[in-house]
């Protein structure tokens, strides 16, 4: 696949403090990438770096084969579209999506089509002539993205676009995204901390913590085998369950929890055989652990006592002890569940992630 | 809105089963609450509704030194607008005012602006652009008075300089005394519309700028054609602060010059003293005071209309 | 340039050269703008440094080449202001006696205001409120004699009890404004929760809202203190010819003094006048600033 951006060894530096550490990243043509981390990780920082409104300290950017390191935004090749719409108040959606063509010269004709067509590909025609303060935000979004499209660049880019919209409309926009992306295939950069967001609309999602790429990865496998602890923590609502113990490398491993539990793991395909003895971490989602009959046929079962229920309407969700430690599983929601009840749950470790307790890196 | 309610919600006493009466309402609820608002009352009341009433009224009199005199409709405005005096007062104000106003703005605006690209130094230099404004109209007025002052001022340091023609005698010469008052009340009063400007550009949501850069726009021109109109509030309020404070325009008038030379530089403000106090005509004071008035609600007008009008932009 | 940076594979920090030509205009221009904003205070310092024989010279600009502290004193101790020669200090004093008190005075009453208007809103509250932002407006000149009668009625008129007065009514605005804005910035939660407690009206104004509102107590009283130090036309109508204000003092000798003009004497009595406000400015600096942009901005 030919690279659309590509990030060099870039770092960011606002005096002593390192905010970008010497990243990598090289985004296909078409592709949707996320940067997702909490705040604070520098993905924002990522965005504006590649966009050309924040200086870098060391490293290239290259968008679209030319080394961009030293352009201005509006020489780039890209649009964006920011958080708080960043739409011109004074002026009509018209000449929002206008302006900027306006300012540079370019033919009236041309801009004509060109807001004409990105009014028809986002369905705001009624709209041109409104002032954005007479526009319902999921409206203004439009607009903001419209500004991007009559840009006619090849990358997009996104600072946590849906964050200032109610749920409803946050995930009615996040197909339309999706959509857009489908029709347009032009490359996208989308910032954001929700990681609905990012499972949903990536091809592939970066996730991000110190100003590092911890994981670059499609959802699936961000989701499935995640690098590390933090990762793997990170994604997934409820999160993963944790469980301490010893791994025991052998022609059968075994992982042992800190209460003398075992847990044959010979299933799990490891990065590397594992040698010798040491301390780690066994993840497992709650959704992979199973309850009941079914329970028996995996590697791994035992009986637990339920201590708190919580019932979300497509499923339950139940709190309990394996091993001593607390974990959460997710049941059918037509399973009855009550406090005090003895289940036997089991779960497969080959669908779980085994970590090192040092490096927290997968094993 | 929600605040009303909720303060509302709070103001009633929940315990009470039969709805409290009207005089349990009006005296009893809440009273401490009333007790602390009374001096917010009183003064409202009796100060900025009842003496403007009264003021009003006496305008209408024929009172001399003390407000006893009979009702003369409205004679004192026509005498005062007769008067040679009150019509120099008058439009001294207007062209000081519209000049004073301009100016302050656009170089306040200016000023801001500059402060605003990230400038070294940038608390120091506005602490000097806004101490005059903690000075007094009076120590602003005999400052300048002094630097303006033609034989041993400005004036004569640059003769002294070699530039033997040097003039500069604006504060003595009866047609460029209001310009002498200009730079007085401009230097006075530009750092704080400065102070109000940045506060205002500093309000202006940051991502408008990045996308500005995004689509390309130059600097000037995202300041001209999409700041300065998202900066109409404050620009509309710092108008009126400004254009209220110059109708009573004082202090820095009698420091400066008095009125004089002759009669050459006096203001509305110092016409009603004058006839209020010195000579002894309480009702064509207080027609003049009440012309100033009527002059403040015209400046209020465009606050207003922002404030109260329909709300769009915001 | 251009040449370098065509060679050059971009990579880091654009390069780019120390003072660029827009800098130096920007630079140039608020430098030049700040000297002519220092001129008056620098004109005023060292004329007040000045004998008068070197300020007959003419030039305003010199530095003084013989320093002499004399004007000042004479200024502070027996300059005449009027028929007698007290010089400043009994202006000082007095202006002393009325911004204390005044300053105290009005910012309670609007503290106290401000924070009934948040919470305890009653009916009418918001008209009254209103109506005192408009009063603002009203030119004093207009209320002037009325406000004298009453003064009068009251029998306090001519004595340093009618300026406090006034100072009290004519600062409320403003700082009902300020205090209302910042006691609604405060969580609501907190009031409620006292409420729960049982706390009542003062109680809750004592222990719980004015602790956290040292900051706008602090800008309330820089504006009163600056403001009421800095007034001219009560202090002439109301105190009285005993309690004459500096500024009035300070005008009566400057403007009204026979005979020789002593400059240098004006001049430091001018500074001694202005001493106050701009140790408070300078002092305060960033919370003078926020008390005059909040109380404009947001209203």
């Amino acid at each position: 696949m030919q690279s659309s951006v590509s990030i060099k060894d870039l770092s960011l530096n606002f005096g002593a403090v390192q905010v970008l550490k010497g990243l990598d990243l090289e985004v296909g043509q078409g592709e949707f990438i996320v940067l997702l981390g909490p705040s604070g990780c520098g993905k924002s920082t990522l965005l504006n770096c590649i966009a050309g409104l924040l200086e870098v300290s060391g490293g290239q950017i290259f968008i679209g084969g030319k080394n961009v390191t030293w352009s201005e935004p509006k020489d780039r090749g890209i649009g964006m579209v920011f958080q708080s719409y960043a739409l011109y108040p004074q002026m009509s959606v018209e000449r929002n999506l206008s302006f900027g063509l306006r300012v540079a010269g370019m033919p009236r004709d041309e801009i004509e089509r060109r807001v004409a067509r990105a009014a028809e590909i986002l369905q705001i025609q009624p709209l041109l002539q409104r002032k954005p303060a007479n526009l319902s935000g999921g409206q203004r979004q439009r607009v903001a993205i419209g500004r991007a499209l009559v840009r006619d660049v090849d990358v997009f880019l996104f600072d946590e676009p849906l964050s200032n919209l109610d749920a409803k409309l946050r995930s009615d926009l996040r197909v339309e995204i999706k959509r857009l992306h489908q029709r347009l295939k032009n490359t996208m950069i989308y910032v954001t901390h929700d990681q609905i967001e990012a499972l949903t609309l990536a091809d592939r999602i970066a996730i991000m913590r110190g100003g590092e790429i911890q994981q670059l990865a499609d959802p699936h496998t961000i989701y499935n085998k995640p690098v590390n602890l933090y990762v793997a923590g990170f994604i997934g609502s409820p999160s993963m369950n944790f469980l301490q113990g010893t791994l025991n490398g052998a022609t059968q491993p075994m992982f042992v929890a800190e209460d003398g539990t075992q847990v044959p793991v010979s299933t799990y395909a490891f990065e590397a055989a594992p040698q010798g003895s040491s301390k780690a971490v066994l993840g497992v989602r709650p959704e992979h652990i199973v309850l009941g009959d079914v329970a028996r046929t995996m590697p791994f079962s035992t009986e637990v006592e339920i201590e708190i229920v919580e019932p979300m309407g497509s499923d339950t969700l139940a709190w309990t002890r394996i091993a001593g430690q607390p974990v959460t599983f997710r049941a059918d929601s037509d399973v009855l569940l009550h406090v005090g009840q003895k289940v036997l749950v089991g779960f497969d470790p080959a669908r779980g992630s085994i970590f090192d307790a040092q490096s927290t890196n997968r094993l | 809105m929600t605040d009303i309610q909720h303060a509302g919600a709070l103001g009633r006493p929940v315990t009470a089963d039969r709805p409290p009466g009207l005089l349990h309402n009006l005296f009893v609820r809440n009273l401490s609450a009333k007790v602390a608002a009374t001096p917010m009352v009183v003064i409202v009341l009796v100060v900025f509704i009842g003496c403007t009433l009264w003021s009003l009224w006496f305008s209408f009199t024929d009172s001399r030194s003390l407000p006893n005199g009979a009702f003369v409709g409205w004679e004192q405005y026509e005498r005062l607008f007769s008067a040679r005096r009150w019509r120099i007062s008058a439009t001294n104000l207007l062209t000081y005012g519209i000049f004073s106003l301009v100016f302050t703005m656009v170089v306040g605006f200016l000023l801001a602006v500059l402060m605003d690209q990230k400038i070294r130094f940038e608390s120091g230099f506005r602490t000097i652009f806004l101490y005059p404004f903690a000075l007094s109209g009076i120590v602003t007025g005999l400052v300048w008075q002094w630097i303006m002052n033609p034989t041993l001022g400005l004036q004569s340091t640059m003769r002294g300089l070699g530039w033997t023609n040097f003039t500069f005698d604006w504060i003595t010469n009866t047609d460029m005394v209001l310009y002498a008052l200009l730079i007085a009340g401009t230097w006075h009063g530009t750092g704080f519309v400065m102070v109000l400007m940045l506060a205002g550009l500093r309000g202006v949501d940051e991502e408008i700028w990045k996308a500005a850069r995004v689509d390309g726009i130059p600097t000037w021109r995202t300041y001209l054609q999409i700041v300065l109109p998202m900066m109409r509030g404050v620009i509309v309020t710092t108008l009126v602060i400004v254009g209220s404070g110059l109708v009573r325009t004082y202090d820095l008038v009698v420091a400066l010059t008095n009125g004089g030379p002759g009669l050459s530089s006096e203001v509305p403000a110092k016409y009603v003293i004058n006839y209020m106090f010195n000579a002894g005509n309480l009702g064509q004071a207080l027609a003049a005071s009440s012309v100033m008035l009527a002059a403040v609600f015209v400046i209020l007008i465009p606050w207003i209309v922002v404030e109260f009008g329909p709300k769009k932009a915001r | 340039m251009a040449s370098i940076a065509a060679t050059i594979e971009p990579f880091g920090p654009r390069p780019r050269p120390f003072f660029t030509p827009t800098r130096i205009i920007i630079y140039g221009i608020i430098i030049v703008a700040a000297l002519y904003y220092m001129l008056p205070l620098y004109v005023m310092i060292t004329t007040s440094l000045k004998g008068l024989p070197e300020i007959r010279v003419g030039n305003i600009f010199a530095p003084p080449l013989e320093v002499t502290f004399e004007p000042w004193v004479k200024a502070w101790t027996s300059a005449c202001t009027g028929l007698t020669c007290n010089g400043l200090a009994p202006g000082f004093w007095n202006s002393v006696k009325i911004t204390l008190p005044s300053t105290i005075v009005s910012v309670f009453v609007a503290a106290v205001s401000g924070y009934a208007l948040v919470n305890w809103r009653f009916k009418g509250s918001e008209f009254f409120f209103t109506c005192l932002l408009l009063g603002s407006f009203i030119p004093y000149q207009v209320m002037l004699y009325p406000m004298v009668m009453i003064t009068a009625q009251l029998k306090i008129f001519g004595t340093l009890w009618a300026v406090i007065l006034v100072h009290t009514v004519f600062g409320m605005p403003i700082l009902t404004l300020l205090f209302r804005n910042y006691f609604a910035s405060l969580p609501q939660e907190l009031f409620k929760a006292a409420r729960v407690d049982g706390a009542g009206f003062w109680r809750i104004f004592f222990q719980i809202m004015a602790p956290m509102s040292l900051p706008i107590f602090a800008v309330a009283i820089i504006l009163q203190v600056t403001g009421i130090w800095n007034d001219f036309l009560f202090g002439v109508v109301f105190a009285g010819t005993q309690n004459y204000p500096m500024t009035v003092q300070l005008n009566n000798i400057v403007n009204s003094a026979q005979g020789v003009r002593e400059y240098n004497v004006n001049m430091a009595a001018t500074i001694l006048t202005a001493a106050v406000p701009l140790i408070v400015y300078f002092v305060s600096g960033k919370w003078f600033v926020r008390g005059i942009a909040a109380g404009a901005v947001k209203g």
